[in-house]
């Protein structure tokens, strides 16, 4: 299977975005840029782009004119803070909805989908995730973006891990057809510093030059300077 | 003096003196000089005068004779100010300040200071400001500004017990304490004092301004500029009180918090800077960052909090000295990295929080509850910004805000519950099994699995470039089935003794030439 494209491929800002953007970086205390959020959001799902800090203005506006909020609107920014991960994303949001919204079932679901991930309980993820195809298959790119994830959390944790494993994290069928008859199978993951330690930069020293340079200024010798 | 006012305004004076049991249109000598002396310092540019009455003489006499009530009304001392309008907003401003502090406003007196600090943003926004005010003056404006704010906020979501007279006043006033003002007044004292690039130019050479602490040396006025400064740390202050840790740190982003600064120019803005900088990453995961920051300034609080008992400020120093021990216990806890912090600091984290921190590591419900009151100890007073609804039935829901910060605060706790089993065993074991693991902490394997998944997760963080940094203290990798502990050894800092060793050295040798020429 390899490593699919991970996450949300980026497309070229199209005219909006780059306004939305503008906006939310000039003038984001402001009522009358909420329409253009919500349509922002709804363009991320369809180009497969992503943008936190957009997102968290919306929500915050939403707490300020809370009969503003759409819900609709609201689950499509969680069910892409959760394609963010391993950033805490999906937390930041849930710091903005108000209790009783979260009450909700669609969003009840997607809190424990977003459980299951940060405990890297990938079975019962997939699982939960098939019963409820009807939040999460709304958003383009939303399987390759959690086994983007999931891969991710495999390569810091194993050097070599067991087929099995990764294809129930990866919830890939695909990887256990091709084990069929060749028994247990180990998949190498690739070396990063943190399943390898030795690959790890050495966490050196660095003594900054201007110290250096300091303490010669300070106690400037009588002798002259031989460097 | 029957003949200068109607018979109206006759009443209503006899009513306001029975009323509030003080007059406020007596101005006594001392007010009289007080103000006098103020507004002519004030005209002359003396920062130093300015800051020893702002600082001293107008705590001296808040304390000598308005213990118990406000200073005389801005209306009784303007005559002997020249009417001056931005002298009034500033003596207003304190008088507003003065009130909040020893007294409880009332709703109107809550709309007006709203107005007065609209009124006084907006003269410094239009630039017309040619004053130079000390930093401590300006922190307080802003400081008192969001401060204010979060107190109207919770004023106002205590629907319980409002009065007709109270329920008509807010419908009527709906924009005072509006969230958007709030926030637009903030931005745009960064933008219109071009504080942030400012900054920027600072930093190639092209402006001076932390060099100066924010004063102006050409004859200018610094009150725009510093405002705008402290903004930064308001809108901080502001989105973490919503509960949006991650713009509020992006508004701090332009202050070099790694480095001196105006924000040390003034204690309280150190402190609330730092305490809502590492609140933010506490809430943001980033344990050691948090850490990092608090440690650094329990330690100058440690050793400068003697300079600061005569203060005003003292209570509020030792209060956030005590909320921060128990944001470092948290931290502490979820991201056990001692070596972080320093000696001293370690030692009186001990004695506050030494027995609570280790019933915490047990993650059983007890633990639980101790997240919990160590949370809602330290934690910032969380808000809900939109108005309430002016319907029956009236509910208070002052605290929902803050339920919910606590819960999801908790959650994370909970999610984090099996990492500390792991760490012990991983402490003591250099190979293990995963089967063997498994029976230890009497789990199934696949379980164990996902709990060293987990546990890989939770200590890898993403830095704001979006690399992974590893905050684990102890660390391991699977090989198949086997656990492999990785051995960390504490790099040996031999260039910091080096250095050390050379100012030492060179020190001796200055003595030495010393003696010779003598």
């Amino acid at each position: 299977m390899g490593r699919e494209q991970p996450q949300q491929q980026a497309q070229p800002p199209s005219q909006m975005s780059y306004t939305v953007e503008q906006l939310v970086a000039l003038n984001p205390y402001n009522p009358d840029i909420l329409p253009d959020l919500e349509n922002y959001v709804n363009e991320q799902v369809s180009s497969q782009t992503y943008s936190l800090d957009a997102n968290l203005c919306l929500l915050r506006l939403y707490q300020f004119e809370p009969e503003r909020m759409s819900t609709q609107i609201v689950a499509r920014i969680l069910v892409k803070a959760l394609m963010a991960m391993p950033a805490p994303d999906f937390s930041l949001c849930l710091f903005l909805i108000p209790e009783r919204v979260q009450m909700e079932e669609q969003f009840k679901t997607l809190i424990i989908l977003s459980h299951y991930l940060e405990t890297a309980r990938f079975r019962q993820f997939w699982d939960e995730a098939a019963k409820s195809r009807h939040i999460v298959e709304v958003v383009p790119g939303f399987e390759q973006a959690i086994q983007a994830y999931a891969i991710h959390v495999l390569s810091l944790t194993y050097q070599k891990v067991p087929r099995p494993v990764l294809a129930e994290v990866a919830n890939s069928g695909w990887i256990l057809e091709k084990v069929h008859g060749r028994g247990h199978q180990l998949i190498v993951l690739p070396r990063n510093e943190f399943n390898h330690p030795e690959v790890k930069k050495s966490a050196g020293e660095s003594v900054p030059l201007d110290h250096i340079t300091h303490v010669r200024l300070t106690y400037a010798p009588a002798m002259p300077a031989t460097l | 003096m029957e003949s200068t006012y109607d018979y109206d305004d006759t009443v209503k004076h006899q009513q306001q003196q029975t009323d509030l049991g003080y007059d406020p249109n007596f101005v006594p000598d001392s007010v009289k000089s007080f103000v006098v002396h103020l507004y002519r310092h004030i005209r002359e540019k003396n920062v130093y005068e300015i800051h020893q009455m702002y600082e001293g003489s107008f705590q001296t006499l808040s304390d000598r004779m308005f213990k118990e009530s406000p200073w005389p009304s801005v209306d009784a001392i303007s005559q002997y100010v020249d009417q001056d309008h931005v002298f009034c907003l500033l003596y207003r401003e304190m008088w507003f300040r003065h009130l909040y502090a020893r007294l409880s406003p009332t709703l109107k007196q809550r709309i007006d200071s709203w107005d007065n600090y609209c009124s006084l943003f907006s003269v410094v926004l239009h630039g017309v400001v040619n004053m130079q005010l000390p930093n401590q003056w300006l922190w307080d404006m802003v400081d008192e500004f969001v401060y204010q704010f979060q107190s109207f906020c919770q004023y106002r979501a205590k629907m319980k017990n409002k009065t007709e007279q109270e329920i008509a006043l807010l419908k009527q006033f709906d924009q005072a304490w509006n969230v958007y003002g709030v926030l637009n007044f903030l931005q745009a004292l960064v933008e219109k004092s071009q504080i942030i690039q400012i900054l920027d130019q600072e930093k190639e050479g092209l402006e001076q301004f932390t060099a100066t602490d924010g004063y102006d040396y050409n004859g200018g006025s610094n009150v725009l500029k510093v405002l705008g400064y402290f903004s930064m740390v308001g809108l901080l202050r502001v989105h973490c009180l919503l509960g949006d840790y991650q713009t509020g740190l992006k508004c701090l982003l332009p202050i070099d918090i790694s480095q001196q600064g105006v924000y040390t120019s003034v204690i309280g803005s150190h402190i609330t800077t730092i305490y809502h900088y590492g609140f933010a990453n506490l809430m943001l995961r980033r344990y050691t960052d948090a850490i990092r920051e608090f440690n650094k300034i329990l330690l100058y609080i440690y050793k400068t909090k003697q300079y600061h008992q005569k203060s005003p400020q003292y209570e509020q120093i030792l209060k956030k000295n005590e909320q921060m021990y128990a944001l470092l216990a948290l931290c502490l806890s979820l991201c056990p990295q001692v070596k972080l912090v320093e000696e001293t600091v370690n030692s009186q984290l001990r004695e506050k929080y030494g027995e609570k921190m280790i019933r915490m590591q047990r993650h059983d419900e007890e633990a639980f509850a101790l997240y919990d009151e160590l949370f809602s100890y330290a934690c910032p007073k969380f808000i809900t910004p939109s108005p309430p609804i002016l319907e029956e039935p009236l509910v208070n829901y002052n605290q929902d805000a803050y339920r919910l910060q606590l819960k999801l605060f908790l959650y994370e706790v909970k999610q984090q519950q099996s990492l500390a089993g792991v760490r012990t065993f991983l402490k003591v074991y250099s190979t293990i099994s995963v089967g063997k693991l498994a029976t230890y902490m009497e789990v199934d394997e696949p379980t164990l699995r996902t709990i060293l998944m987990t546990y890989k997760h939770k200590t890898h963080a993403i830095d704001p470039d979006g690399k992974v940094i590893s905050t684990a203290d102890v660390d391991f990798f699977l090989d198949d089935d086997m656990i492999r502990v990785i051995e960390s050894k504490p790099a040996k800092q031999y260039g910091d003794y080096f250095l050390r060793q050379i100012v030492k050295l060179e020190g001796v040798m200055t003595d030495m030439d010393r003696i010779r020429l003598e």
